[in-house]
């Protein structure tokens, strides 16, 4: 069915402990690069209409009155620890680590990315008790198309933890269930990535020219 | 065994890296915007900047992404949608900013 | 949200039905919107009786809603096409009768114009060219790269699920409630909650973001497939010029997507949660809706006709027995296409206001594409040149593509100039090109490769004689209706009028409307030949698999394929490895040994999505929130308690492998060979000679 790679996937991979499992997480990685990437032109699509709106406010309140930077850091710094700690899940299965070590690895990923999901909807309702509500204004409207569309892959992303960990459990250590420990690390950092975007340009950006 | 356990503190040390690394530069922009206050002409500039260096960092590190001929395809994939998405994103702004200007939608 | 408490069912009630419209004011109007209604009530009943009456209920689910084989589910994208096809090709028929009926005449109101043309268009690009483009793709692209299936093979299912669960919101907008009037661009404000309050948008908006999400699982599909299952030995350039094409197609799709799926979903975010995304008031700006969806808009019309430059080079090829001339560039251009086309978006509304400037670069880029498209022209008049050409149905739909084509693109260029699209904007001079790059374009390269493949998928061909009545019916019809249309539209006269008063117009409409029932014609005859080649099955059978002494792998193979395309997965040595292989007397080789073969076992995946999706969309369109509460629960629920299976594969034991191939064998060598120039005759049984002295 599927074809001998002609050399071993770059980046992100279960080495030679697990070859069969390498071979299909080859093809299915790669698709799902494919797909991030898709999903990486909504988001610098949703970025491109935020700086389009940043001046649309309609005299509704704007950055300066909305944005709390300190909370802004607490989220960063805990979504960057979960981009380590899904590593770390990713490097205790690659080396046939006890699997109670994934399994540990995943809850503090969980817990890490729920408590960054309660912050952030912590922002909102201190933004709407300031009427930054998106029915306010464009420039309101174009930063809740964006903000929660990073928080609902969040959201997935814990969602599918869950999932994987139960299947853990469950199924056991296949190729299956190692090539989706791959995909979801993938998913996981390509998250950081675009919070590091969402930082830049909807939070600085906006105080900076908003 | 032994080369295995070698491996696997390395590859460890690696996602430490990247995330020093990436608290780091973290750290600075906040300290700039804090310090020098995000108005202040240059400061966006050094902000984005530093972001930019972290996405790196952050592709290098944790997503194992460099020249070597074995990501090449991923690196690929990564620089042609970069190449969309600037002609995207540029396009966008470009087009409507010149129409918010010809219109004088917004008071500046 | 826009309204009061809405009940148990949203806001469906009896006036929601034609049916209610007829009664209270019974027009020509309104009997022409319920014989509509009627037609789709009458063809889903039909279709469920027949089913029922020849038991095929049992048949139709194992064998083909659950199956998971690349061939059978670009068949059901073709059929699903087709049927769009028909609806679209009716309304058209109703649009030119509207206005051939002479100055302020007509029949209908101007509503039911508009929800006509916006059907039209929504309908012909994502329910006919998208699924019919891929389902040729489905169909073909594994075969011929020396694949047994695409990548993900159920993600394929879900894609099909997802395209005709959207296109089933159309008909569905036909019998329940009224479709967008908002054109197929649904440009807001207009489309938005304050002008349009009614479910037209809505349908428009969730029919796109649902086929959206399916076309571009399809797209990434299909870039894996070519990418990494290509058969040991097809290196990038031995790559068939169809798979480059299909390749880019994809691509385009990966990134055209989702500014469409951006538009589409804050489009709804404004209609359902009161956003400001669109709207005139609040900071809203209508013009970033125009801007997202021609960055889609746009590379789509290449996505859809990239593939069919590839159809239209494999045909080339063959029927004049040549190598394809120029393939290096045919590759090169054809990846200049995909990569200029993100670059030209603003073509689509130079009256928008922007400076000279944008306009001019954006002009200029798209002139640029002429360039590339000009190459492959000219290679493609190469491949003829000295061949032996055989003037068989797919041939002479290439040839009436390559001199109408011209006239389209160079239509298209003189539009890509900012200072005479002030002039042409808006007019049918743009109706007239789009329709010509369009039906010359794709619409006879996809027929071209019905009648081209048919024999392969079912092992016998399509009749000749009412195949190129079929040609002649298409080419004059599409002639007839839209050259007219250009000197309309240099007149004056605007698109998307349900009524007009220049009496100079009326002429050229009154030849558009004769033109259009030909075309109508035309479309009852790719039936007929269907109809007709069915019944004389018998005398066309190509089982040996290579009716037209074909040059690429998928030839080399029994007609119809196995579920598993190849016994044994070929080794390739050269670009058009098949006809190399017939050269040198290697054609059908004996293997040696057989192994066992791991192929993806069936699933309803597919189906439960296409059905709950369904569902979804229209409880979100008629606000009907407890379901599509319950819908969205049931497609997560579904997805993640299907992720637990872990039984995705069946083996075919290598013995049965063998006894089937070692049949076919005998067969191949059983059968009479054939020339060229008997090829149409019943003497065919789909074994070629090779015709040596033409292979050059």
């Amino acid at each position: 069915m599927r074809r001998a790679p002609s050399h071993s996937y770059p980046g992100l991979n279960l080495g030679e402990d697990h070859a069969s499992a390498h071979k299909f997480t080859e093809v299915v990685t790669f698709g799902f690069w494919v797909f991030l990437m898709s999903d990486l032109v909504y988001f610098g699509l949703m970025f491109a209409i935020y700086i389009t709106m940043i001046d649309a406010q309609a005299g509704g309140p704007g950055p300066h009155e909305l944005f709390d930077l300190k909370s802004i850091f607490a989220q960063t710094l805990i979504l960057l620890t979960s981009s380590l700690t899904v590593g770390l899940a990713m490097l205790a299965l690659k080396y046939n680590l006890p699997r109670g070590r994934i399994v540990l690895w995943f809850g503090v990923t969980l817990i890490l990315g729920l408590s960054f999901l309660v912050l952030e909807i912590r922002d909102f309702m201190a933004m709407a008790e300031k009427g930054g509500i998106p029915q306010r204004s464009g420039f309101l409207s174009a930063f809740y198309g964006l903000v929660p569309l990073h928080g609902l892959h969040v959201a997935a992303g814990c969602l599918w933890l869950v999932v994987l960990g139960i299947q853990l459990r469950v199924m056991g250590l296949t190729d299956l269930i190692m090539s989706r420990v791959v995909r979801l690390a993938l998913f996981w950092h390509f998250l950081d990535l675009i919070w590091i975007g969402i930082i830049t340009i909807v939070y600085f950006g906006g105080l900076s020219y908003g | 065994m032994d080369r295995r356990t070698e491996l696997h503190r390395r590859e460890r040390r690696r996602y430490v890296i990247g995330y020093g690394g990436s608290l780091l530069l973290t750290l600075a922009v906040f300290s700039i915007a804090y310090i020098y206050g995000i108005q202040r002409p240059g400061v966006f500039f050094s902000i984005g900047l530093l972001g930019l260096v972290q996405l790196v960092v952050q592709l290098v590190y944790f997503l194992h992404i460099d020249r070597r001929r074995s990501s090449r395809e991923d690196l690929d994939l990564i620089l042609f949608s970069t190449l969309v998405l600037l002609i995207i994103i540029g396009g966008t702004v470009w087009i409507l900013g010149n129409l918010a200007m010809r219109m004088h939608m917004h008071a500046m | 949200m826009t309204s009061a408490d809405p009940g148990f069912l949203g806001r469906l009630s009896w006036d929601a039905f034609p049916v209610a419209g007829l009664i209270q004011n019974p027009s020509t109007n309104e009997i022409v919107a319920n014989a509509a209604a009627a037609i789709v009530l009458v063809g889903a009943v039909s279709v469920i009786g027949l089913l029922s009456w020849f038991r095929l209920w049992g048949p139709l689910w194992r064998d083909w809603l659950t199956s998971v084989d690349h061939k059978k589910i670009g068949i059901m994208y073709i059929v699903f096409a087709i049927v769009m096809l028909a609806r679209g090709v009716l309304e058209g028929v109703v649009m030119r009768a509207q206005q051939a009926a002479g100055p302020g005449e007509g029949f209908l109101e101007p509503e039911h114009f508009a929800e006509l043309f916006s059907t039209h268009g929504t309908i012909m690009i994502f329910f006919v060219a998208v699924p019919f483009v891929f389902g040729i793709a489905n169909f073909v692209v594994p075969l011929m790269i020396g694949a047994r299936d695409v990548a993900f093979p159920r993600l394929n299912q879900i894609s099909l699920g997802l395209t005709v669960s959207a296109g089933m919101m159309l008909m569905v907008s036909l019998v329940v409630g009224r479709f967008s009037t908002g054109g197929w661009t649904a440009y807001p404000p207009y489309t938005g909650a304050a002008f349009n309050p009614g479910v037209g948008p809505d349908y428009w908006i969730w029919a796109i973001v649902v086929s959206g999400v399916g076309t571009t699982l399809t797209g990434i599909n299909f870039a894996v497939t070519i990418y990494k299952l290509r058969a040991p030995g097809m290196k990038f350039m031995r790559l068939p010029m169809y798979c480059w094409t299909i390749i880019c197609s994809s691509i385009l799709i990966i990134f055209a997507m989702p500014p469409l799926g951006v538009a589409a979903l804050l489009l709804a975010a404004d209609r359902y949660l009161d956003f400001h995304f669109f709207t005139n008031d609040l900071g809203g700006n209508m013009m970033n809706y125009a801007n997202l969806f021609w960055l889609f808009g746009h590379p789509e019309v290449y996505l859809l006709v990239l593939p069919a430059y590839g159809i239209y080079s494999e045909i080339f090829a063959t029927f004049s027995a040549k190598r394809l001339y120029g393939y290096n560039s045919l590759v090169i251009a054809t990846m200049s296409i995909a990569v200029l086309s993100f670059t030209v978006w603003l073509h689509h509304f130079f009256t928008m206001g922007q400076s000279a400037l944008i306009n001019a670069v954006f002009g200029i880029a798209t002139m640029l594409i002429a360039i590339p498209t000009g190459v492959k022209v000219y290679d493609w008049m190469a491949t003829l040149w000295r061949g032996r050409i055989r003037f068989s149905v797919p041939m002479l739909y290439g040839l009436a593509f390559l001199m109408l084509f011209v006239i389209g693109g160079l239509s298209g260029v003189i539009l890509a100039n900012p200072t005479v699209d002030y002039q042409v904007h808006n007019t049918l001079f743009l109706v007239a090109h789009f329709h010509n790059v369009l039906l010359p374009g794709v619409l006879f390269g996809l027929l071209a490769a019905y009648n081209y493949w048919f024999p392969k998928a079912f092992g016998f061909r399509l009749n000749e004689g009412w195949g190129r009545v079929t040609v002649a019916l298409w080419t004059v019809g599409f002639m007839l209706t839209f050259m007219p249309l250009y000197f309309v539209g240099l007149m004056g006269m605007p698109r998307r009028s349900y009524s007009w008063e220049d009496p100079s117009f009326h002429p050229f409409m009154i030849v558009a409307v004769l033109g259009a029932l030909v075309i109508l014609c035309a479309l009852l005859s790719v039936l007929v030949q269907l109809w007709v080649s069915i019944r004389d099955r018998e005398k066309t059978r190509v089982l040996v698999g290579d009716p037209w002494d074909g040059r690429t792998l998928e030839w080399s193979i029994p007609a119809p394929p196995p579920p598993y395309n190849f016994a044994i997965i070929p080794q390739v040595t050269d670009r058009d490895d098949f006809a190399a292989r017939k050269q040198r007397g290697e054609a059908y080789p004996t293997p040696q040994s057989y192994e066992d073969i791991e192929m993806p076992r069936n699933t309803g995946i597919g189906f439960i999505l296409c059905v709950s999706s369904g569902v979804w969309m229209f409880a979100l369109v008629w606000w009907i929130w407890w379901l599509a509460i319950l819908m969205t629960v049931m497609m997560l629920l579904a997805v993640i308690v299907w992720s637990f299976d872990t039984s995705t594969e069946i083996i075919i034991p290598a013995e049965e492998v063998r006894k089937d191939h070692e049949a076919w064998l005998d067969q191949v060598h059983s059968a009479q060979a054939v020339d060229r120039d008997y090829e149409a005759s019943t003497e065919n049984q789909g074994l070629a000679r090779p015709d040596l002295e033409a292979v050059t």
